[in-house]
C-alpha cells in the first residue's frame, strides 16, 4: 500500500528540493536528488512488484472530487499494465537523469532542469498509477506541462519558445477529445474507476454506439499526445528541447501514453472494432507518413523525430488489430532503443560542439567509438534484425497485421524498409567516411564522460536482448509478456469472439519473419551502397527541388496549418474584437446610451464637486441608512415629532 | 450576530479611513480590520454546521413595508463571504504598497466595497439585496474615477450607467413580487413564486436576468467591461473582476433560479447559447489583444460566460462547479491583474510587443506568473480545473455541441495565456525589461497567498464543494 505511494512520491520531493532550491543548491547536490528521486522511485516498484500477486492493488488516498453522486477518488491501480509502464518509466528514467547529470552540466539552469524532470516523472507516474480516468487525465495534462517547459527550457530564443507553445496547444486539442471521452463515461457508467467501468462495459454489445463514441473520443486524446495525424506535427518541432528530453519525454514514455490508454481501455475498444479500425489505418498512415519524411531530414534529431512518429504508428497498428499485447510490446522495446539513439545523438551533438546537422559530420566512428557502437546497435534494433529487441516486438505487430489485411501488411513492411534504410543512412553519413566539420569542431571531438556513457552502455545491452521477454510461439520459448500480461485482456476475451485468435500456421509466420528480415536487409545494403562509403553527402537545402523539396518540407504541413487554423482564428479574433465587439455591439449599445445620457444630464449637474463632497455624502448616507436600520425606534419617534 | 459583525467590520473602519490622511496609519487599520474579519469569519465557519443561528441577524428596516434588515448565511453564502474577505485582505495588501496618492481614501473604499458585498451575500430580503447590489458599485466607481484618470471617468461612467440600468428591471421585478405577495423575504417568495400569472412569471425572468446578465457579464451586454477593467486603475480592476462580477453569477442562483423557474425552463438553452458564445467570443478575442488588461479583461468575460452556462444548466454538477468557479476565478483574476500591475510598474508598459524576456531578471515572478497560468487555463491540480470541469460536464451533459463548443475554450485559453506568458517572460529582453529587478516581499505576500489557494483547492477541492453541497443539495436538482 505505502510503498505504491512512494512511487510518485519521491519525484515530487526531489521536485520540489530542486525547485524550491534553484540557485542555493550546490551543484554537486542537484544531480543526485533528482537522480536519486528518480532511482528510489525504481526501486519502490520493484519492491511493489516483489509483492504483488497477480491481482490489482487499489490504493485509495482521498475523495478528489464529490458533487453530488459523483465521486471521484484520488487512487492508484497497480497491476500488470502499470507496473509495466511504471517499469520503463523508472528505470528507462533514472538512466536519463544520470545521462543528464553529465549533458546539463555547463547549463546555468541545471536545478531547473533536474526540477523538471522530476517533474515530469512525477506526472507520467500518476498518468500510469491511477485508477481511474481523471487522475489519468491529472498525469497526461501534467506531462504536457513538463513538455512545454522542457521544449521551453532555452526560451530567449523565441522559435523554441513557438515550439513549446504549440507542443501544449496541439496537445490541448486532443485533450479536449480525451475530456469529451471522460464526460460520456460518466454518463454512461456512472464512475470513472476502471475497474467498475470495464465490468460493466462487458455488458454491451459489439459495435453498441456509445462506446463507439467514448473510443473514439478518447482516440483523439492519444493523436494529440502520441503525435499521430493529424496531430503530429508539434513532436518534431519538440526537439527544441535539450536532447535527454527528446529521449524521455519525446521518444520513451510521454509519447506512448496514447498507447497506453487504448490498451487499459482495451476492453472498450475490443467492443468498438470500427473505432479499432480508424486507429489501424491511422496508425498505418502516420507510419508511412513519418517513414518518408525522415528519409530526407539532415538534422540527427529531425530524423529520429520522424522515426518516434512512424514507430508510434506501427504501435497503433498493433492496436488496431486488436495486438494490444505487441503494441505494448513495442513501447517497451522502442523505449529502450530510441532512448538509446537519442542519447547517442546528444552524445554526438556533445562532441560537434551543439551541431545537429550530419551533413557537417562524418567519420566519427573512430573518434567517439562508444557512442559510435552503441549508436550501431539502436540503428540495428529498430531496422528490424534479429535477434535484436526491435525485431521481436515488429514482427509480433506485422504477423497480427497480415491476418487483419494483406494490404495493411505489405504497406507496413513498406514502412520497414525505409526506416532501415533512413537509419542506415544516418549512421553512415553521421559515422563514416571523413570528417566535413570546421577545424574548430574537429579538434574539440571527444568522447563523452562516463556519467553519458554508461546509460548508452546499458540501454544498448536493453535493446540487444529486451526482445526476449516476448518470443515468438515458433522459437518454443514461453511469451513471457503476453503470460503476464493476460489478465489485463480478459475483458477483451469475453466481449469480443475474435481476441487474440491466430489463425496462421508455423510455416507461414516463419516465411513472414524471413520476409521481413529480408525487407530489412535490402534497405541495409541499399544504404551501403548509396551512403555506405562516406562521399555521398546529402545536398544542400537550397538545391533541393521536385518531390524531394515537397518531402523534405514536410509535405508543407505546417504551413497548411497555420493557414487554415492560425491564420484564419487570427483574422477571426481581430474581426471580433474590432469590428463586431466595438462597432456593432458597443454601437448599439451607445446608441441607447446616447438617449439615456440626456435624460441624465440634469442629473450630472449635483456631480460636480470633489472627492470630498463625494465622500462626504456617502459617509452621510450610510450612517443614515444604518442607523435607520438599527435604531428604528429613533425614527419612530422622528416620525411622530412630524406628525 | 457574527454576520452583522462581518458587515460592520469593514463598514466603520471603511468610513474612519476615509477621513484619515496617515498613509501608515490607514495601512495598519485596513490590515487589522481584514484580519479581525478573517478571524470572525473563521469562528463563523466553524460554528456554521451545528449552530447556523449565530449567523442570523434580522431586525425590522422599512416596518411600514415589512422589510427587514435580514442578514444570514447558508453554504452558499458562507463560500462568497469567505471569498469576499479573504480576497479583500489580499487587495489590501497589494494596494498598501502601490505608489497611489491618497492610499487611505482608497483603502476606505475598497473596505466599504467588501461591507456591501457582504450585504449582498448574506441579505435574506430582496430590497436589502437591491440596495447592496447598488451600493456595492459605488465605492468602485469612485476609485475608478478618482484614481484613474480623464479616460476612466467617461468609461466607468458608461459602466456605471449600464449597470444602474440593468439593476432598474431588477428593481421593477422586486417590486411586482412584493406588491403581488406583500414579501420582501426572499424564503416566503420562494414558496408563493409559483403562483403568480404567467405573464408576471416572464416579466420577472427577463427582468432579474438582464439585471444579472449585464453585471456578470453574459454577452452581448458586455461591451463595457473591456474598457472599465482596462482603463480603471487596478484596485478597481481587481474589485470589479475579482468580486463585482460575481455578484451577477450569485444574483442567478440565490435570485433567479428560485424566483423564475419556468422562465429558465423556458428559455434557459437561449441563455446557455449566449453564455457560451461569449465564452468562446471572448476567448478568441482574447488571442489577438496586445494590451495585458485588456487580454485579462476578455480572459475574465470568457469566464464568467461558462459560469452563468453552468447556472442555467440547473444540475447539481453545474452549480456546483459554478460555486467553485467563483472562488477560483476570483483569486485568478486578482492574482492576474496585480501581475499585470507588477510588469507594468517595472517596465512603464502593458504592451505586449514591447515587452519580453523578464524570466532573466525575474524568476521569481515567473514561476508565480506561470502557476496563476496553470489555474487560469485549468491545469488539473490547480483551482482552475476543477470548477471547469465540472461546468463542462453540466454544459456538455444538457447539450453535446453547445458542451463541445464550449470545450474549446479549452485550446482557445491556453493559446491566449501562453502567448502572454511567453510575450511577457520568454524571448530575448529588451531596454525596458533587462534592467528589471525580481519581486520582493511586499509582493510576495499578496501573491504566495494567491499560489498556495490555488494549489490547495485543485488537489482538495471539497474543501470548498462540502460547504456549497449543503446548500446546492437543497435545492432539488437533477443530480447529473
Amino acid at each position: 500500500m505505502t510503498l505504491i505511494s512512494l512511487i510518485p512520491l519521491f519525484p515530487l520531493i526531489g521536485f520540489l528540493i530542486n525547485g524550491i532550491g534553484f540557485g542555493k543548491i550546490s551543484k554537486t547536490l542537484v544531480p543526485i536528488v533528482g537522480t536519486g528521486a528518480s532511482l528510489l522511485s525504481f526501486g519502490c516498484v520493484f519492491a511493489a512488484y516483489l509483492q504483488f500477486d497477480g491481482t490489482p492493488v487499489i490504493v485509495n488516498l482521498f475523495d478528489w472530487i464529490t458533487v453530488g453522486d459523483l465521486n471521484i477518488k484520488f487512487s492508484f491501480q497497480f497491476d500488470q499494465l502499470s507496473l509495466i509502464m511504471l517499469f520503463v518509466i523508472t528505470g528507462v528514467g533514472t538512466l536519463i537523469h544520470l545521462y543528464s547529470a553529465g549533458y546539463m552540466s555547463h547549463d546555468e539552469g541545471y536545478g531547473k532542469f533536474f526540477a523538471y524532470l522530476n517533474l515530469f516523472l512525477f506526472s507520467m507516474i500518476l498518468l500510469v498509477l491511477g485508477a481511474n480516468y481523471l487522475i489519468m487525465f491529472i498525469g497526461w495534462e501534467g506531462v504536457g506541462l513538463c513538455s512545454y517547459l522542457l521544449i521551453g527550457f532555452w526560451n530567449k530564443n523565441t522559435d523554441y519558445a513557438n515550439a513549446a507553445r504549440k507542443a501544449f496547444i496541439m496537445n490541448r486539442v486532443g485533450d479536449l477529445g480525451f475530456l469529451v471521452g471522460i464526460f460520456l463515461i460518466i454518463q454512461t457508467f456512472g464512475t470513472l474507476e476502471y475497474l467498475e467501468v470495464f465490468e460493466k462495459a462487458k455488458g454491451y454489445q459489439i459495435g453498441d454506439g456509445i462506446i463507439l463514441a467514448i473510443t473514439f473520443a478518447l482516440f483523439i486524446g492519444a493523436m494529440g499526445k502520441s503525435a499521430q495525424i493529424p496531430l503530429f506535427t508539434w513532436l518534431p518541432d519538440a526537439m527544441a528541447g535539450p536532447t535527454p528530453v527528446s529521449a524521455l519525454i519525446h521518444a520513451a514514455t510521454m509519447v506512448t501514453s496514447g498507447i497506453y490508454m487504448i490498451v487499459r481501455s482495451n476492453v472498450l475498444y475490443s467492443l468498438s472494432p470500427q473505432t479499432l479500425e480508424f486507429v489501424a489505418w491511422i496508425g498505418l498512415a502516420t507510419a508511412l507518413l513519418g517513414a518518408t519524411i525522415g528519409l530526407f531530414q539532415n538534422d540527427i534529431k529531425k530524423v529520429l523525430a520522424y522515426s518516434t512518429v512512424s514507430q508510434l504508428g506501427y504501435m497503433f497498428l498493433g492496436l488496431g488489430v486488436m495486438a494490444y499485447s505487441s503494441g505494448l510490446f513495442h513501447v517497451i522495446t522502442h523505449a529502450f532503443f530510441k532512448a538509446l539513439l537519442f542519447l547517442g545523438a546528444g552524445s554526438v551533438i556533445h562532441a560537434m560542439s551543439g551541431d545537429q546537422d550530419i551533413r557537417n559530420m562524418g567519420g566519427l566512428w573512430p573518434k567517439i567509438k562508444i557512442t559510435a557502437i552503441t549508436f550501431l546497435v539502436g540503428t540495428i534494433a529498430i531496422s528490424g534484425i534479429p535477434p535484436f529487441s526491435g525485431f521481436f516486438s515488429k514482427d509480433e505487430i506485422l504477423a497480427h497485421v497480415f491476418e487483419h489485411n494483406k494490404l495493411m501488411w505489405v504497406l507496413a513492411l513498406l514502412g520497414s524498409f525505409m526506416t532501415a534504410f533512413y537509419m542506415f543512412r544516418l549512421f553512415f553519413v553521421t559515422f563514416k567516411g571523413n570528417f566535413r566539420g570546421t577545424h574548430d569542431q574537429e579538434h574539440h571531438l571527444h568522447e563523452s564522460p562516463s556519467s553519458m556513457t554508461l546509460p548508452l552502455i546499458v540501454l544498448a545491452l536493453l535493446s540487444i536482448i529486451g526482445g526476449a521477454i516476448g518470443f515468438p510461439e515458433i522459437f518454443h520459448f514461453p511469451h513471457r509478456l503476453n503470460e503476464f500480461l493476460s489478465p489485463i485482456f480478459e475483458g477483451s476475451k469475453s466481449v469480443n469472439p475474435e481476441f487474440g485468435l491466430i489463425h496462421i500456421d508455423h510455416s507461414t509466420e516463419w516465411i513472414l519473419m524471413g520476409v521481413s528480415v529480408v525487407v530489412a536487409i535490402v534497405a541495409i545494403v541499399f544504404a551501403y551502397i548509396v551512403y555506405g562509403n562516406g562521399k555521398n553527402v546529402p545536398v544542400s537545402d537550397e538545391s533541393m527541388s521536385g518531390i524531394k523539396k515537397v518531402i523534405y518540407d514536410k509535405y508543407y504541413i505546417d504551413e497548411l496549418y497555420n493557414k487554415v487554423f492560425v491564420n484564419s482564428i487570427s483574422s477571426l479574433s481581430k474581426f471580433f474584437g474590432n469590428v463586431i465587439d466595438n462597432k456593432f455591439i458597443d454601437g448599439i449599445v451607445n446608441g441607447i446610451g446616447s438617449t439615456v445620457n440626456l435624460a441624465s444630464a440634469q442629473v450630472k449637474r449635483i456631480q460636480v464637486g470633489g472627492t470630498s463632497s463625494y465622500l462626504l455624502f456617502m459617509t452621510i448616507g450610510i450612517i443614515l441608512l444604518l442607523g435607520y436600520s438599527l435604531v428604528p425606534e429613533l425614527f419612530e419617534s422622528l416620525k411622530s415629532v412630524i406628525k | 450576530m457574527l454576520t452583522l459583525s462581518l458587515f460592520i467590520i469593514p463598514l466603520i473602519s471603511g468610513l474612519i479611513l476615509l477621513n484619515i490622511k496617515s498613509k501608515s496609519l490607514a495601512g495598519s487599520i485596513s490590515i487589522l480590520a481584514s484580519f479581525v474579519q478573517i478571524a470572525v469569519f473563521v469562528y463563523a465557519f466553524s460554528v456554521f454546521k451545528d449552530n447556523s443561528a449565530l449567523l442570523v441577524f434580522d431586525k425590522p428596516w422599512l416596518s411600514d413595508f415589512a422589510i427587514r434588515f435580514h442578514l444570514g448565511i447558508d453554504g452558499l453564502s458562507l463560500v462568497m463571504v469567505g471569498l469576499t474577505v479573504v480576497l479583500v485582505s489580499l487587495i489590501v495588501l497589494a494596494i498598501r504598497n502601490l505608489n497611489y496618492e491618497s492610499i487611505p481614501k482608497m483603502l476606505g473604499l475598497i473596505l466599504l466595497t467588501e461591507a456591501a458585498l457582504i450585504g449582498v451575500f448574506s441579505a435574506k430580503d430582496i430590497f436589502l439585496f437591491y440596495f447592496f447590489f447598488e451600493l456595492a458599485l459605488v465605492p468602485v466607481y469612485l476609485i475608478a474615477n478618482f484614481w484613474g484618470g480623464e479616460s476612466s471617468s467617461k468609461i466607468t461612467f458608461k459602466m456605471l450607467i449600464y449597470t444602474v440600468f440593468g439593476s432598474l428591471f431588477m428593481l421593477i421585478s422586486f417590486v411586482l413580487l412584493y406588491m403581488r405577495g406583500q414579501s420582501a423575504d426572499i424564503e416566503s417568495i420562494k414558496v408563493t413564486v409559483s403562483l403568480l400569472p404567467n405573464a408576471i412569471k416572464h416579466i420577472l425572468f427577463w427582468g432579474l436576468l438582464l439585471a444579472f446578465s449585464i453585471k456578470m457579464p453574459i454577452f452581448p451586454f458586455h461591451t463595457w467591461l473591456p474598457d472599465a477593467y482596462s482603463k480603471s486603475p487596478t484596485p478597481a480592476t481587481m474589485l470589479l473582476s475579482g468580486l463585482l462580477s460575481k455578484m451577477g453569477v450569485y444574483g442567478l442562483i440565490r435570485i433567479l433560479l428560485p424566483f423564475a423557474p419556468q422562465g429558465i425552463e423556458l428559455y434557459g438553452e437561449i441563455i446557455i447559447v449566449l453564455a457560451v458564445v461569449g465564452l468562446v467570443y471572448g476567448s478568441i478575442i482574447a488571442i489577438k489583444q496586445n494590451e495585458i488588461k485588456r487580454l485579462i479583461a476578455y480572459s475574465s468575460f470568457a469566464h464568467m460566460g461558462l459560469m452563468a452556462g453552468a447556472v442555467l444548466t440547473l444540475s447539481i454538477t453545474g452549480l456546483q462547479g459554478a460555486i467553485f468557479q467563483m472562488v477560483a476565478h476570483g483569486f485568478n483574476a486578482v492574482g492576474l491583474f496585480y501581475i499585470a500591475k507588477i510588469i507594468f510598474d517595472k517596465t512603464g508598459s502593458r504592451n505586449l510587443t514591447q515587452l519580453g524576456g523578464m524570466t532573466q531578471s525575474a524568476p521569481v515572478l515567473t514561476v508565480i506568473f506561470m502557476v496563476v497560468l496553470l489555474g487560469s487555463v485549468a491545469l488539473p491540480l490547480t483551482n482552475g480545473f476543477v470548477g471547469e470541469f465540472l461546468m463542462l460536464k453540466a454544459v456538455f451533459d444538457f447539450n453535446h455541441v453547445i458542451g463541445i463548443a464550449a470545450g474549446l475554450s479549452v485550446i482557445f485559453g491556453a493559446v491566449y495565456m501562453l502567448r502572454f506568458f511567453q510575450k511577457t517572460m520568454f524571448g530575448p529582453s529588451n531596454e525596458q525589461t533587462s534592467s528589471i529587478t525580481d519581486i520582493g516581499m511586499k509582493e510576495l505576500t499578496v501573491l504566495v497567498p494567491i499560489v498556495i489557494i490555488i494549489l490547495i483547492t485543485g488537489v482538495f477541492p471539497n474543501l470548498i464543494l462540502d460547504i456549497s453541497s449543503s446548500f446546492v443539495n437543497s435545492l432539488g436538482l437533477l443530480n447529473k
